[in-house]
Order: structure tokens, then sequence, then C-alpha cells
């Protein structure tokens, strides 16, 4: 066997390597590629074709070009939904990510309890949705509620909290943020565990405070967990509506309807499946454009270890 | 010849036993029904689904609980569109435009050879079913809005514990002298409270009709809301709260409205007579039920569910449908029905079998909502019922929580409700 035959049958099989390891990546990717295309991008783009028709009663479709956009301008209770879920995720992102940080940070000491009281903070998370928005209803109704029954003590009446348009919402993102904050904790008490001690030890002998240490140290280091966190709160505020189909209907008008509440009832309620996938369309582009913000500039300007 | 014989009886012991195991060809059917009163009411239908199915071996019935009227309507569409729809369901009367309008639904009167059945009904629960000379649905569980009143609560702030209020004036009167508040001022009884959230538009129906307006016309493609008579219906509803301080504001729960009145938070209460029996059942006082006050005219709208058959039910599926129907609605079930939960029972006759006799002559409350169909109106039923049902829902709540005032609130819901019903037209 000559040199020159050597040399190519090695050639030959380093290509043939090549290409085997190329199917067995594409292998190893299809079920989840298969998954992505059925249940994500397909559903994306039919839903997007969908906005352009309207269903009609006996079944059939009929394409009517950017019409559905123009009647959803013109729908007050879409703009209702859509400021109402400003005010949400306003009202629940930024509380409930200081808030699952103080927890991160109180539970992440040593101290007697730390199990039970991390446990405590974490439970809302694991409760159902549906028991969830059930013990909520119990706090908010009006008289023998909870709530109310603690105002009694102090002579104040009845409050009905979910039936009046001014507290409503209020009372909604009170029980998000319970229900939130003690999840984003997780991710907050795993990324402290993570933080080398040596920082803090070297700070602490260059003299510096502990507000200090944490503004400059411990904060700029938890950025790529806050992004996380961030990013799942406003998918999140973007994603609730059991617990209004329980507590709420979206009642009293509109006051604490929220645009998936009103995809939900444009779709199922009112069987408008073309209108619905015309408000979903929105809904893809807000949610579109909190990734689009992520991937494109926040997380270059994030030190990651 | 014995070992003949004993093999011959042996096999045809297992021919018996393998036919008798088996039922010849069962129909199945699966039925979704609503629950929107207080009380056992699933045992009560599991209860008669056996029943049935012991009298009829080849009929299995699989009755499912969906959740209330809407979320019932909206289980069975969504199943309807996914391929896999119910054959039956009990669902509002007045949904029946838009089970046409999908092409859902099929008339009764094709499945029934003796046509006389239809005639035994009530005519007032007839009427939402009837289109164009064609009967699609049954009358199953249906009401009317009564009033409840606390007699006890009655006595306490001396007014005559066995009259109830007979008119509009009379009921806000009464209703002042019931209010009843602690020493620092909090109310810790109402004087009436109209449920606001989930049948909002049948509360202002009611209101509507005794003030002297329809809300529909016939063909159900358009609404009056803006009518100077519906205003005033909506204007007296809120001044109960706004102006007379005797119902609270903000909005009063359709759900949690019994429980309100068996607590003594309310001394009376407009509801469905579907929740008579869980009332009977659970006051710890001695309470009254009226036919609601009258302003031009004493009236409310019937309302409640029928049964529908669906139109993708095999001919034998529709045919064994129907006859768990009329096993359903007969005399002797509709009077059973009517003593366990309170509900209107559906035919005259029902009211004549001695068991309902007896029931009402011990219990007078009981028959109030039938003597009121006299002068009941159709349930507001239109095209696109779900849509215009959140309109005056809205409309209702905007009002009476103080966000519009009642004039500008209906003026939105007629403009919305106007832009859905053009199509129809």
């Amino acid at each position: 066997m000559s040199d020159q035959l050597v040399m190519s049958s090695v050639a030959r099989q380093a290509r043939s390597h090549a290409w085997w390891n190329a199917v067995n990546a594409w292998l190893l990717l299809l079920p989840a590629a298969v998954l992505l295309l059925a249940f994500t991008h397909y559903p994306i783009l039919a839903t997007i074709r969908h906005s352009f028709f309207i269903t009609r009663r006996n079944g059939t479709e009929a394409f009517v070009g950017l019409d559905s956009y123009h009647s959803m301008a013109a729908d007050p209770i879409f703009w209702r939904a859509l400021a109402n879920n400003f005010w949400f995720a306003l009202g629940t992102i930024p509380t409930s990510i200081a808030l699952a940080l103080l927890m991160a940070i109180w539970v992440n000491r040593n101290m007697r309890g730390r199990g039970f009281l991390r446990l405590a903070y974490f439970t809302p998370t694991v409760l159902p949705m549906i028991a969830v928005a059930n013990i909520w209803l119990f706090f908010y109704t009006p008289d023998y509620g909870l709530l109310d029954q603690l105002r009694g003590l102090f002579g104040f009446g009845g409050w009905n909290w979910l039936g009046d348009p001014s507290t409503v919402m209020g009372c909604l993102i009170v029980m998000v943020i319970w229900k939130e904050a003690g999840f984003f904790m997780i991710f907050y008490l795993a990324a402290l565990q993570q933080l080398s001690p040596d920082l803090e030890e070297a700070a602490a002998v260059e003299g510096a405070s502990r507000w200090y240490t944490f503004r400059r140290i411990t904060f700029p280091l938890l950025m790529p967990t806050t992004l996380f966190v961030a990013i799942n709160a406003v998918i999140n505020s973007f994603k609730l509506v059991d617990h209004l189909v329980i507590m709420t209907k979206g009642g009293p008008n509109n006051a604490s309807t929220l645009l998936l509440y009103y995809i939900y009832e444009v779709a199922f309620t009112f069987q408008d499946s073309a209108y619905a996938a015309t408000l979903t369309v929105v809904l893809l582009v807000l949610l579109s454009t909190v990734a689009l913000i992520k991937f494109g500039y926040l997380d270059r300007r994030i030190h990651y270890q | 010849m014995i070992l003949v014989r004993r093999t011959m009886l042996a096999a045809t012991a297992v021919a018996v036993l393998f036919l008798g195991a088996r039922p010849a060809a069962a129909v199945d059917l699966t039925m979704y029904y609503p629950v929107a009163v207080g009380g056992p009411v699933t045992k009560i239908i599991d209860d008669m689904v056996s029943r049935f199915e012991k009298e009829n071996a080849d009929i299995k019935v699989t009755a499912v609980y969906a959740g209330n009227y809407t979320d019932t309507m909206t289980k069975a569409m969504t199943a309807m569109k996914g391929g896999q729809p119910p054959q039956l369901s009990v669902l509002l009367s007045t949904d029946v435009f838009t089970l046409m309008d999908e092409n859902a639904i099929v008339p009764m009167d094709s499945l029934v050879t003796d046509k006389t059945w239809f005639k035994e009904f009530y005519p007032a629960f007839m009427a939402n079913g009837q289109i164009d000379g064609k009967t699609w649905s049954i009358p199953f569980q249906r009401s009317t809005i009564v009033l409840y009143w606390n007699k006890d609560a009655f006595k306490e702030a001396a007014l005559d514990p066995e009259k109830a209020p007979a008119t509009w004036d009379e009921m806000a009167e009464m209703a002042k002298k019931l209010v009843k508040k602690d020493a620092s001022g909090n109310t810790t009884r109402w004087g009436v409270e109209i449920p606001t959230t989930g049948y909002a538009y049948w509360m202002l129906q009611a209101l509507a009709i005794e003030n002297g307006q329809k809300l529909m016309n016939e063909p159900g493609n358009e609404v009056y809301l803006t009518a100077p008579k519906t205003v005033g219906a909506l204007d007296y509803w809120v001044d109960l709260s706004r102006k007379h301080n005797v119902m609270p504001t903000g909005t009063i729960d359709w759900a949690t409205l019994r429980t309100d009145f068996l607590e003594g938070k309310t001394a009376m209460m407009w509801h469905t007579t579907g929740n008579l029996t869980a009332v009977k059942d659970a006051a710890k006082f001695n309470f009254g039920v009226a036919m609601l006050p009258a302003k031009e005219r004493r009236g409310s709208p019937t309302g409640g569910g029928n049964f529908y058959i669906f139109k993708s039910a095999s001919p034998e599926q529709q045919k064994a449908a129907v006859k768990f129907i009329q096993w359903m609605t007969a005399p002797e079930r509709a009077a059973e029905w009517s003593m366990k939960t309170g509900y209107v029972a559906v035919s005259p006759a029902a009211y004549k079998t001695p068991a309902m006799e007896a029931y009402a002559k011990g219990f007078p409350a009981a028959t109030v909502a039938r003597d009121q169909l006299e002068h009941a109106v159709p349930e507001l039923s239109v095209h696109e019922n779900g849509r215009i049902y959140k309109f005056l829902g809205d409309a209702v709540q905007a009002a009476v929580t103080g966000a519009q005032k009642p004039q500008e609130a209906l003026a939105a819901a007629q403009q919305q409700a106007d832009r859905v019903l053009r199509a129809y037209k």
C-alpha cells in the first residue's frame, strides 16, 4: 500500500466521520425541531394567516385583509385590556423582583428555621392556580372575607374588593406578587450561592459598607439572573387567565380584563376564532419585542461570569 | 347420551352467560349539563341518569358537569369544532340562535312521531325554542326570577312578615326600613340585592319588562337598550344603591348572593327559583318567595336550560337522545326535579302528580315561579348571544359601580350590539 493511498483513505475516513457527525446531530435535534415546528412555528404562521380572514357562522372563512385589524382598533374592550395589561405588568414586575431578591438574601443567611422560611416563601408557587384563586377569593369576599374581618376589628365596614373597578386591579396585583415573588426567589437564591465568597471578603477587608458591597458587587453579579427573572415576569404578566376566570371574569365592566383573557373570551365564548387570531397577533408582537430587546440589547450589556 | 346432554347444557349455559353479560349493541350518549344554582345538583342528575339506564339497558348516558351555562356552551362548541361533540346537552334556552347559526343542532320534529308531546309543556317555556315553525329544544331546568324575603327581618323592622313588596316604590321603601347599621355606621344588613355578575342581562330584562319595555325583537337581530324605559329600569337599579342606599355599591356576585341572603346580609334578594330548595334546606329563618314587584306591570323573563340534540349524532343516537329527554321531562320526573331544586316543573301535568300536590300544599312557595309564568316574557335571545350578554353585563356593571350614568352605559352597549347584529338583518 502506497503512502498516497493511506492518506486518501484517512481523509475519506475523516470525511465520512464528519458526515456521520452531522447526521447524528440532526437526528438528535429532530425530535425537538419537530415539536418546535409543529407546536410553535406552524401555529404562529397559521394564526397570522387566520387574522386576515373572518369566521362565518356556517364554518367557512372569507378573506378580509386588514378588516379585523381595523375593527380591533375600534374595539374599546381591546384597548381597555391592553391598558389593563400595562398597569398590571407595571404593578407586578418590579415589586415581585425586588421582593424576591430581598427574600433570597434573607434566607441565604445562616439562621435558625432557614429551611422552613424557604419552604414558606416557595409554597405559593407550588399551589395550583385554581387553588390560589380560591384562597384569595376568600380573602377578598366582602364582609366575611379575611380582609374585611381584619378591617372590622378597626371599625371599618365591608368593602367590595373585587366588585369595585378602583380596587379590583390592585387586588389582582397583590395576589400575583405573592405568587411570583417566591418563585423568583429560588433563582436569586441559586445565584447567590454561586457567588464566590472571596469578593465579599475582599470588600470587607477594604472596609466597604454592606450596602456598598451589595450595590457595587453582589447586585451587578446577579444581573444575568435579574434579566432572566425579568423576562419571565413580563411573560407571566401576559399569561394570567385562570385567576380571572375564577375571581372576576374580567369584570366589573372590564376593569380586570387582561389581553389573554379577552382572547379566550373571544375565541371560546363568542366562537370568533378569526378575531381571536387578530388579538393573538398583537400578543405575539408584544412578546417578540420583549425577546428582541433581551437578545439584541440587554444581553450585551450584562456581565456573565 | 348423558355426556352429550351435559355438554350441550354447558354450552347453552356459557352462551347465555356470554350473551347476558353483553347488552345488545348499546347506544352511547354523552351529555353536557351546567349547574347555576346551589344544592347537590350533580348528584341528582347522576341519580336520574342511572335510573334511566336501569330502565333502558340498551342506552348508556355519560352526564358531564361542565360549569355554569357559559362554560357549558363553550365546552360544547369547542368540542364540536374539535370533532368530538356531545350527542345532547342542556344549554341556555336562549343559545338557540347561536346553535342554529353554527349548524350544530337538529330540530326535534323529525325525531318524534307523536307531535302532541310538544303541547304538554308550558307554552312560555316552549317559546324560546320554537323558531320558523320548528321545535329546536325541550325545556328542562326552567325558571323565572323570584323575590326571596326574610320574614324574621321583616318582623324586626316592624313590617308585615307575610307581605312582600308589590311595586318598585314599595320595595325601595321597605328596603330602607330593613337596612341595619352597627354602632360605627357600617351596614350590617342591606335591604335588597339584585345580582350584577353572571346573568346581569337577565335581571335588567326583568326590570325592563316591569317598566313596560321589551328588550329584543322576535327574529333576534335587534335590541332596545336606549329606549327610555330600559334606561328607566337601570336608573331604578342604580338608585337602589346610590340614592336609596339600600343595596351595596359595586357588583353583587351571582354565585355568592344566596350565601348573603342565608347569612342575613340582605333582607331580600332577586334570584332564580332554581335556588329555592337550596335556600329552603339551609335557611335558619322564616322566608317567603314572591313574584317580582311591578312598575307598569308584573313580569320576569323565563330562564334556564333546555335539552338540545346535536346534528352530528347518528340516527340511533338521536333516537336514543329523544327517549332520554322524554324520560327526563315526564311529569313524575319533572315534579321530582322541581321539588329537589326549585326549578319550575316544565309541564302542567307535573303539578298534578300526587307527590307535587302534597309538596306544594306543605310549601306553597314551590308554585310561585310557576304562577308568575302568566306574567313572564321569553328570555333575551338574539344572534351572537354571548357578545350581546357581555355588552349588557358591562353596561350594568359600569352603571352600578358609578363609572357611567345608566344612559351613557346603555348607549355604548347599544352601539356595540348594533355593530354585531348588523350581519343578521
